[in-house]
């Protein structure tokens, strides 16, 4: 009977373990996503994963509406933190920050059909060396 | 203890603070922004364009503007388009006038009377713009605008400026350079005339009787485009 009951635990506990990162949209242990830049992000890496989409759409309104643009959680704030180091985006294949754990979650991500995915500097990067191929 | 009086406490507060902003008179009036302010309902920025100071060679706003908000050259009449140069001829005398014409930014805009989602907007400080992430692509504001604008993007983007989202399906226009002004900018395309020297776009608070604007709009004769619908447009023409 007392062996029963701890198969049964353990089993519980298995699940919980298991399912857990799963509930929390994290990849597995087997994706390896883009490091951050910056060493800490601006909240709780746990609380993003669950609420980042209403931070970014929060401070959305802010930027849109009320033309407050210092958010921390704007979304170029971001991408420019997350970008892959080589080619400076959030998108292009399942190592990429975003691209990465969308398809994990298997969530679409609409988010950059309108905004860029490239960080700031990269793209300064690349339209300076544009500039001096042009002229 | 007797409990004090709110509304002579609050009286006497409000009296102090109304004396502190009057005295210096420019506390009235804000005037350029920090990222991390909101827009200023006492603010209506708005626009003047000396059309005498505009000339057929030049298209240096235009330019500015494609340059700053990433919409390309356009080659087909639906081809998105936030500014255009317009020339204007008098058929009998032949004389010609040239001038840019963008969202005029109406006080009373039709485009926001129309919009069914809420998309099309005016900012507190005057400035008419779109939400795309509200717009549903129905394009009434474009049938709704007397200055045509307004644009729809046909055509999926790609590389899309930081500051400037741009995505197919929604209607877009001149924002002003709302991302400049709310870091205490201005206009790119008012920084490209001056550049030039013409100094024929004029930019600054309407509401501010001691700007360069309202000095200029006092000094010489403008109109608004299309004036008998009464919009009450933040943009001015002088010399038309």
């Amino acid at each position: 009977m007392n062996a029963a009951r701890a198969i049964a635990r353990a089993a519980a506990l298995a699940a919980v373990l298991v399912l857990a990162p799963a509930i929390a949209a994290a990849p597995s242990a087997g994706t390896v996503l883009d490091a951050p830049r910056a060493g800490t992000c601006v909240q709780d890496p746990e609380l993003m994963r669950r609420v980042h989409p209403d931070l970014l759409r929060h401070a959305r309104n802010d930027t849109v509406h009320r033309g407050i643009r210092d958010r921390k959680t704007d979304l170029q704030a971001c991408v420019d933190c997350h970008a892959n180091a080589k080619d400076g985006s959030v998108l292009g294949s399942n190592t990429h920050f975003c691209q990465g754990c969308h398809a994990y979650a298997a969530v679409k991500l609409t988010c950059f059909e309108c905004h860029s995915s490239r960080a700031r500097d990269a793209v300064q990067a690349t339209a300076s060396v544009a500039g001096k191929g042009g002229s | 203890m007797k409990p004090r009086d709110p509304g002579r406490r609050d009286f006497l507060v409000a009296m102090a603070l109304a004396g502190v902003a009057v005295a210096p008179g420019i506390l009235l009036y804000a005037q350029a922004k920090s990222a991390a302010q909101p827009a200023s309902p006492k603010v209506r920025w708005g626009l003047l364009v000396d059309t005498t100071q505009c000339t057929e060679d030049c298209d240096a706003c235009v330019e500015a503007c494609r340059t700053e908000n990433g919409w390309p050259a356009p080659t087909r009449p639906t081809d998105v388009q936030w500014l255009r140069k317009v020339e204007l001829v008098d058929r009998r005398s032949g004389h010609k006038a040239f001038a840019p014409v963008m969202c005029q930014h109406c006080a009373e805009a039709p485009c926001v009377d129309v919009c069914p989602t809420g998309a099309s907007f005016k900012r507190v400080d005057g400035i008419v713009m779109v939400d795309r992430h509200i717009c549903i692509g129905c394009r009434y504001c474009m049938m709704a605008c007397p200055y045509k604008a307004r644009s729809f993007v046909h055509e999926p983007q790609s590389d899309q400026k930081a500051d400037v989202p741009r995505g197919k399906g929604c209607v877009e226009a001149c924002n002003l350079c709302a991302p400049r002004i709310d870091r205490g900018g201005v206009p790119a395309c008012v920084e490209a005339c001056a550049a030039t020297g013409r100094r024929a776009i004029v930019f600054g608070d309407l509401n501010d009787p001691q700007s360069g604007i309202s000095r200029r709009l006092r000094e010489v004769s403008t109109r608004a485009l299309r004036a008998e619908l009464g919009l009450d447009p933040g943009v001015r023409y002088a010399g038309l």
